[in-house]
């Protein structure tokens, strides 16, 4: 009753282990799962921090759009003071600050404002990652959408998305999981998403993600200090408020983060200063963990002919074994 | 035992039931045990999920999902590892541990089953997985899910000549045996897929896990550690079993030494992959870094080459103390590995972290007492244990 080494390596152990490390190794590109492309017809919001008064208008008319429940985290029940997304607040305003506090969006001695939200990604981790499609992406507008009816509340979504955004409730036996669906609701009926349409400075701003990336583009080669027109709610409005152009940083989030989002902020200081998360890859993590999947089980061939093998070997065994004199199960 | 004359040849019964009171301080403590956890869990069910455990939107999965499904699953790992051996790589003589192995295996997946759905938000939609419409192919817990639920009937349907054997019903045996070899084949297909997509579910999670633990060999490493987990727990309770209900283990002993070796194949195997894996994508530096997840990486690392320095000697290797506690440190190396990977890599930002909190420990804990004492049970009723020839049974 002894092993060999050659025996135990050549074995089933080997094959399996073996087999997923080839697969994983593997460098064939011809299967790898690209990133997803955003939609043609995809809409967005654009969030420009600079424009950003921290008025929290957004806030209030986001728990209008989706009738939410008041959040309050100081005590009282007067006023609604959310510190982070819940599974009361799909959006909220964080203020960063530092030194003194005194000047809009300067790194030392200054302060700014970031909308968290969901970004809507063009490849969404939470999709991707939904064993039964209760996260979807809709396949005109790219709206990153959830449904309750199908959902398991496995918290996979809420683990996996790198932003933090799918919120689940754990104070209630019947819970959910709730995130911004970017008032798919509203867009139904012509309507824009709450927050864009309350914004008073236009900081947050609704339209087709192409043309923000126009709209973008046409921010960024602003002279700092130079008066320029800032549209309010959706790129063609009418509804435009002259203001000299702030100081922008190079980045666009949501530009190239992990393939992109349909959500994108500009912004006067680098956006880790706001607790984001920055230097991911362009390849997006759902194209990552696909490949992986997709190269392990090639559509389930791959198991049916090492299942085919087991079975040979154990029919081999058992035969082999009762002959030996009955040693079988 | 109506089950010595089901087996072919003279001398050649390989298991029987320890027989013996079911009722005892252990089992009653066992029980009680089991019963404040459904107590929790009855909380859990009437307030939320969060009236009983720490988790929250930072730190979603705690221990109901790190410990009583990934880690669980992997102690139960054992029917799987023997069947590879027995079945797959031909070694008959390793035949009369498989019986105790699949016992604890059945257990240990169902409840692995039941504390999915336990930890499931919305439970009452759980065949959504299991009912094509809603299939998504490409997510890794879809995969998890339909492969543990199928084992957990293979493990089932693998164990079952034991009750035929109970009831003497050896014409149905007989019939189930032909076809049999099926299963044994779907009882190392499944848990080599699932054991090792525990480890894929990580990779979607990209820089929140930290470099240590992140890699795209976690598939790989998850495997290796989930049959090295299999073998050990075969000792470990071949070991308590023979402690518990006052065995001679002399006839095993060989037998448990030389699934030792297996483990120190698989296991250095498993580490080399590790580090080649780090130095590979060049994050050898965060052996040394990273603050306490480094700590955490050495104490896995320490508790891997204990049962190393003893599995790789063969007078080592024969001595049952330190065989058992080899197999035992293999264990903790294994639950620190998939707790590491789980929790302590997960990075989530200062805001957000995560203790257990103690109802949520004791409802792990009344699981796995419900495991011992269907175990303990199951093992005095059916004939499971391997036959001493030497002994007196029953």
């Amino acid at each position: 009753m002894t092993f060999d080494r050659r025996e135990f390596l050549c074995g089933g152990m080997g094959a399996a282990a073996g087999g997923a490390a080839c697969a994983v190794l593997d460098p064939s590109p011809a299967e790898a799962r690209e990133n997803l492309t955003v939609p043609e017809n995809a809409a967005g919001l654009l969030y420009d921090s600079t424009l950003c008064t921290g008025c929290k208008a957004c806030q209030s008319a986001c728990k209008n759009a989706n009738t939410l429940p008041m959040e309050d985290t100081v005590g009282g029940n007067i006023w609604e003071t959310p510190l982070e997304l819940s599974s009361k607040t799909f959006t909220v305003i964080k203020a960063y600050k530092e030194g003194r506090a005194e000047l809009k969006d300067q790194v030392v001695d200054g302060y700014a404002f970031i909308k968290r939200q969901c970004l809507h990604c063009i490849d969404p981790s939470c999709v991707s990652v939904c064993p039964v499609q209760a996260m979807r992406k809709d396949p005109v507008s790219g709206i990153v959408t959830h449904n309750p009816d199908a959902c398991i509340g496995c918290r996979y979504c809420v683990a996996a998305c790198p932003y933090r955004v799918p919120q689940f409730s754990y104070d209630t036996p019947f819970p959910r999981i709730t995130k911004c669906q970017l008032c798919k609701e509203h867009l139904a009926k012509g309507d824009i998403p709450g927050c864009a349409k309350v914004c008073p400075t236009g900081a947050t701003l609704f339209g087709d993600y192409k043309n923000l990336t126009v709209e973008i583009e046409r921010r960024k080669a602003m002279k700092p200090g130079e008066l320029n027109k800032f549209p309010r709610r959706t790129l063609d409005s009418g509804d435009v408020q002259e203001r000299p152009a702030a100081s922008y940083i190079e980045q666009v989030y949501g530009e190239k983060e992990l393939g992109g989002t349909q959500v994108r902020y500009l912004a006067g200081i680098p956006f880790e200063k706001f607790g984001l998360p920055v230097g991911m890859p362009e390849r997006s993590y759902a194209a990552d963990s696909e490949t992986l999947q997709h190269k392990l089980y090639a559509g389930l061939l791959a198991p049916i002919a090492i299942l085919a093998g087991l079975v040979t070997a154990a029919f081999r065994s058992v035969k082999h074994q009762h002959e030996d004199g009955g040693h079988h199960e | 035992m109506s089950d010595a004359a089901l087996e072919p040849g003279p001398n050649k019964r390989q298991y029987a039931s320890l027989g013996g009171s079911l009722v005892n301080r252990g089992t009653i403590a066992l029980a009680a045990l089991a019963a404040l956890a459904f107590f929790f869990l009855g909380v859990r069910f009437f307030y939320g999920i969060g009236a009983v455990t720490n988790i929250n939107n930072g730190y979603t999965w705690g221990i109901w999902v790190v410990w009583d499904v990934v880690i669980a699953t992997g102690f139960a790992c054992g029917g799987y590892a023997m069947a590879m051996l027995v079945y797959i790589l031909n070694r008959g003589e390793f035949h009369p541990l498989v019986r105790p192995a699949l016992t604890a295996s059945a257990f240990g997946y169902t409840l692995g089953g039941f504390s999915v759905l336990v930890d499931l938000g919305r439970y009452w939609n759980f065949w959504h997985i299991l009912s094509p419409s809603y299939f998504n192919l490409g997510s890794v817990m879809f995969e998890v899910a339909v492969c543990i639920s199928l084992y957990i009937v293979v493990l089932w349907i693998e164990f079952f000549p034991t009750f035929l054997d109970y009831f003497g019903l050896s014409g149905w045996r007989k019939a189930l045996e032909r076809v049999l070899f099926i299963f044994i084949g779907l009882g190392v297909l499944l848990p080599s897929m699932h054991q090792s997509s525990l480890g894929s579910l990580l990779i979607v999670m990209g820089f929140q896990i930290h470099p240590l633990w992140q890699t795209p060999l976690l598939p790989a490493l998850f495997l290796l550690t989930a049959i090295c987990l299999g073998f050990a727990v075969v000792i470990f309770e071949a070991t308590l079993a023979a402690v518990g209900f006052d065995r001679d283990l002399r006839e095993e002993l060989p037998m448990l030494s030389q699934i030792g070796k297996a483990i120190a194949y698989v296991l250095t195997a498993y580490l080399a992959l590790r580090f080649v894996d780090l130095a590979w994508r060049g994050q050898l530096g965060r052996l040394f870094d990273s603050g306490w997840r480094s700590v955490m990486f050495w104490i896995e690392m320490g508790l891997f080459a204990y049962p190393l320095t003893v599995l790789w000697r063969d007078a080592q290797r024969k001595r049952l103390s330190r065989l058992f506690l080899a197999a035992a440190s293999m264990m903790g190396g294994a639950v620190l590995y998939r707790i590491d990977a789980f929790l302590v890599a997960y990075e989530r930002g200062p805001a957000w972290n995560y203790f257990p909190s103690v109802p949520e420990m004791l409802v792990t804990i009344g699981i796995i007492a419900l495991e011992v004492l269907a175990y303990i049970v199951f093992v005095r009723i059916f004939p499971i244990l391997p036959h001493h020839s030497t002994s007196p049974s029953e």
